[in-house]
């Protein structure tokens, strides 16, 4: 309770890192943000994920809101915040102090880019998450609407959600044509975040391995000076040998 | 409403000019008596004719639950603590308030923002970011606070339902046990909305009165508010309306 509020756009203190991903849906950002976990992880490094509106407590009550269809923009994004703010203490800040790399599928940008869609402030919306740890890269899947478009249609999922589609605000009765609408709002706030809070844009109508690799050179030399945390796996193994060393002698 | 203001960022879709019906905040710390005065109110003001809301903190279709889930332990943080409040009071602005002010109902509330920014106070020494938080809260037309001393305060809830875990501020570790620990919180909340009756204009109404004295009080002040132009939803015009002889 006594913690200091981190200052927004200020490096954090903390000895590990924070990577996040943003984009429209059909960008591509967590398939890029998994592909990047995998490499991490295969270099040693002890990684945490976290991602959007994920919080148990906040899930129900958004799922509640959604079913009597009572939610506003105002407590849409209240609850989102909170959800955040949730899981900064207890998701986001003890792997960094403890040295880890935290990958965040999504973060306070996509509620400056989507909430202000949907109509809040963009002043209020800012001052709201202004106790967000700034990350130390922030990166973003831009994407025109057409591409993202057949990626959802083609693709695995073969559907729009009603809320991704922003079917509840009444833009268009088709879903593709909705999702159209409301997703070209989102992308038109996302390039005002990117100048505001300098993300890194990235190509993502590119192959998949083609982004991927950009994005692994970037974080490699993004992560040049930090100190990788290893876990105890390693340290338990050599504390074992040097007790198990003298006894076969 | 007319000289209906936001306290900050507003709500993007409603000017608060539109509103006809009254706003009138009750505040005060826990055990004070705010719910047995409220309900007095709202009996005398529709003898009256007006047509009465009350609405109370945390009692949301949308967040009751989860509020309470979340005091069960699965919240500790400052901000979700504060985020959590101003969900709830969002849902109840927008859905029972504002429909309410709109239609030019009296609102009676029971607390108001104030709370959430002398709770937010208490546990992070800023004022600023709950401020801004609720900055989509309208300005009240009236807000009265029942002020009371923690020496009285603490007798009075020791007598009546007792000191509970949120109410002594525990989480925040102030004292070595519940009764300590009430009189240090509930002391700082005390502090916190002194300082809030004198920026805010609070009319401040002394809890240690009986009842009866406290209830005269709160309907002395909600009076001029009747008199200056309000449309009550039951009643044509002014003259109709007598003012309850005290209880």
């Amino acid at each position: 309770m006594s913690e200091q509020t981190p200052l927004s756009r200020h490096p954090h203190p903390y000895p590990g890192k924070l990577i996040t991903v943003e984009g429209i849906d059909g960008s591509g950002k967590s398939t890029q943000l998994q592909l990047l976990h995998k490499w991490l992880e295969s270099k040693g490094h002890r990684v945490f994920f976290t991602e959007w509106n994920s919080s148990e407590l906040v899930k129900e009550t958004t799922k509640r809101g959604k079913k009597n269809k009572s939610l506003t923009p105002t407590t849409f994004s209240l609850l989102h915040a909170t959800d955040f703010a949730s899981r900064q203490y207890h998701e986001i800040l003890p792997p960094l102090k403890a040295g880890m790399i935290v990958l965040a599928d999504r973060y306070m940008y996509t509620a400056f880019a989507r909430d202000v869609v949907r109509g809040v402030s963009p002043e209020w919306i800012r001052k709201l998450y202004s106790f967000a740890i700034t990350p130390d890269m922030a990166f973003y899947f831009k994407v025109p609407i057409e591409t993202a478009i057949s990626r959802l249609l083609g693709g695995t999922r073969g559907q729009f959600k009603f809320y991704e589609a922003g079917m509840d605000m009444n833009l268009n009765p088709d879903m593709t044509e909705s999702f159209r609408i409301f997703q070209s709002r989102i992308l038109a706030q996302y390039e005002k975040v990117v100048d505001e809070f300098h993300l890194i844009t990235m190509d993502a109508t590119k192959d998949i391995e083609a982004q991927q690799n950009e994005m692994r050179r970037l974080v490699e030399e993004a992560l040049k000076d930090y100190k990788p945390r290893r876990g105890t796996h390693g340290r338990r193994t050599v504390f074992w040998r040097r007790f198990d060393e003298p006894k076969p002698e | 409403m007319v000289d209906a203001q936001y306290f900050g960022d507003g709500l993007t879709n409603l000017n608060p000019s539109d509103l006809k019906g009254k706003l009138i905040a009750i505040e005060g710390t826990d055990g004070v008596g705010r719910s047995t005065h409220i309900e007095m109110l709202q009996e005398w003001l529709e003898v009256q004719g007006y047509g009465v809301l009350t609405t109370g903190w945390t009692r949301s279709n949308l967040m009751s639950k989860t509020i309470e889930m979340a005091k069960e332990g699965n919240i500790l943080d400052r901000w979700s603590f504060s985020l959590l409040y101003a969900t709830d009071f969002a849902d109840r602005l927008e859905h029972e308030i504002i429909p309410a002010l709109r239609s030019g109902f009296i609102v009676l509330a029971d607390r108001y923002v104030y709370t959430a920014l002398a709770r937010d106070f208490v546990r992070s020494g800023n004022r600023q970011w709950v401020r801004d938080v609720f900055g989509f809260a309208l300005v009240p037309d009236l807000v009265c606070y029942m002020r009371i001393d923690v020496e009285t305060l603490v007798l009075r809830v020791i007598e009546t339902k007792g000191m509970n875990y949120w109410e002594s501020g525990m989480d925040l570790r102030l004292g070595s046990d519940l009764y300590d620990s009430f009189k240090k919180y509930q002391s700082l909340l005390i502090e916190e909305f002194d300082k809030m009756a004198k920026e805010f204009h609070f009319e401040v109404i002394d809890a240690r009165q009986s009842p009866d004295e406290i209830q005269t009080a709160l309907r002395s002040k909600i009076q001029p508010l009747l008199t200056t132009s309000l449309q009550s939803p039951k009643l044509p015009s002014d003259h109709l309306i007598q003012p309850a002889p005290s209880s």
